[in-house]
């Protein structure tokens, strides 16, 4: 053993460099927040809930093409559709099995009218599996409280699309 | 009538210690955290209460409701005893700490042999509950264990006998009293060293936490305890850190002194600043717990018996010369 690595173990000079630095680090500012009483900020692109859009008008965005049905890679998204009188395409069903589903946003990527988006709300954790089977409602429902950061988000991120 | 009313005194003298105590160990858990947590630049345990500083009742509420699970095999008697071994040795030793010149609850002739005493006994509780599990990571963290402390538990006696050299009495008032002039941390200062950081390895704390060993032996000792028994062996464990905290001070920091005879430190009252000599070196035990690596069990062994042992022996015969040398020695 060098001499210089003996007085070094015998005065302890590294365990009290360590704790000279533990002190300096206990007084800095934290790098965690808050959680439930402070978020974090979240991208516009942002993979959350998924939400469906209504035009300004109150009219479904949806045109029941059915592409995010054949993308989704879990297989999550159930779609039925049937003509309206007024001779439209509307879905009469949209389910979304938010178990199955990979938050992988291929669904809202393949989206031909921005009907079908991912929000910036993933805080929504639910007692039973059953709550977890979105329907059309529960989804048009979502876009509706959304739309205003959802139209934000949408537009922020359009230049990169 | 006359006994019943001295069994009563002495039944509230005596929580008037214990319920202090207890609920400075709740503090204590949560400073523990909170400390460990900024040295990591993370926030700790804040919600519950005022900084949360309500969070160990929180947690202690919740061990209260949670089943005791005891196992099938295990030796069921022991098996409840050792939690019970454990918590009761950590809190009797409380007993003989003096807060002031007249504030103590046993001012026995012997108290740091009573002290050194409870405190070696403390051990039992942990093999009590790695025997009595009858699976094998408890056994062998109490395996352990067992050595981890009675290794260090030689090393922290010969450096008590450094301490009583210079003092001439077993009485931890007079101790106290003998510091006066000047505080043995000064003279003796490589055996406050030595003393804490056996006192790191004889309460299992980090860089000594081998018996609980996460990454090898699940959770030691406690592996098969849930719900209040866990709990118990949680809070006789902080209760041991808080004593060794409180033996720190008042072997070598001044126990109830004042840090200096003058005006504005005198108005405070002694228990105070026991106290915060207390909190300080608990204050260092959780930041080494914070930079520390774990140490492997063949180190421990060697750092406990190779060097602490050899350099303590060697430092009383020093201290022990020094002071025949020079006609100091104490005299009762």
């Amino acid at each position: 053993m060098k001499i210089s690595r003996l007085f070094k173990t015998i005065l302890m000079t590294d365990f009290l460099g360590g704790l000279l630095m533990a002190l300096k680090e206990f007084f800095r500012p934290k790098k965690t927040i808050n959680y439930p009483f402070e978020k974090g900020k979240i991208s516009p692109r942002f993979r959350g809930e998924h939400a469906l859009r209504r035009y300004p008008n109150g009219e479904e965005r949806c045109i029941a093409c059915k592409l995010c049905e054949a993308v989704c890679p879990a297989q999550a998204i159930t779609i039925e559709s049937a003509q309206r009188e007024d001779g439209s395409r509307k879905t009469t069903r949209y389910d979304i099995d938010m178990m199955k589903c990979i938050y992988c946003g291929l669904c809202e990527e393949s989206c031909p009218v921005d009907a079908i988006v991912q929000g910036p709300n993933f805080e929504f954790s639910t007692e039973t599996r059953e709550e977890l089977y979105y329907t059309k409602e529960k989804l048009l429902d979502n876009g509706d409280r959304w739309e205003n950061i959802l139209d934000a988000n949408i537009k922020a991120d359009n230049i990169h699309r | 009538m006359e006994y019943l009313s001295i069994v009563f005194e002495e039944i509230y003298k005596i929580l008037f210690l214990l319920v202090p105590v207890l609920v400075s160990v709740a503090m204590i858990v949560w400073l523990d955290r909170r400390v460990w947590a900024f040295v990591q630049k993370r926030q700790g345990p804040n919600v519950v209460g005022p900084f949360g500083l309500l969070q160990s009742l929180a947690d202690a509420l919740k061990y209260i409701f949670k089943e005791m699970i005891i196992p099938s095999s295990s030796n069921k008697v022991i098996f409840i005893l050792a939690p019970i071994v454990t918590m009761t040795l950590a809190l009797i030793a409380w007993a003989v700490i003096p807060f002031g010149a007249t504030k103590v609850l046993a001012d026995i002739n012997v108290g740091i042999l009573y002290l050194f005493a409870v405190s070696s006994l403390g051990v039992y509780g942990i093999i009590m509950g790695g025997w009595a599990s009858n699976s094998k990571y408890p056994f062998l963290g109490a395996i352990r264990s067992a050595a981890q402390m009675v290794s260090y538990e030689v090393s922290i006696g010969v450096i008590i006998i450094n301490v009583l050299l210079c003092v001439g009495s077993l009485n931890l008032n007079d101790i106290v009293i003998a510091q006066q002039s000047m505080w043995f941390v000064v003279p003796l200062f490589p055996m406050f060293v030595i003393f804490f950081i056996s006192a790191l390895a004889e309460t299992n704390r980090p860089p000594f936490d081998l018996p609980e060993a996460e990454a090898e032996l699940v959770a030691g000792y406690q592996t098969e305890y849930s719900g209040m028994m866990y709990a118990m062996f949680w809070l006789g464990e902080y209760a041991n850190i808080l004593l060794m905290c409180a033996m720190g001070a008042i072997l070598f920091l001044g126990g109830w002194l004042s840090p200096l005879e003058i005006f504005p430190f005198t108005l405070i009252p002694g228990a105070i600043w026991l106290i915060l000599k207390i909190l300080l070196l608990f204050f260092l035990f959780a930041l080494v717990k914070a930079i520390v690596p774990r140490y492997r069990y063949d180190q421990l062994m060697r750092l406990g018996w190779k060097v602490f042992l050899p350099f303590s022996l060697i430092w009383v015969v020093l201290t022990a010369s020094y002071l025949f040398y020079f006609n100091l020695l104490p005299v009762n």
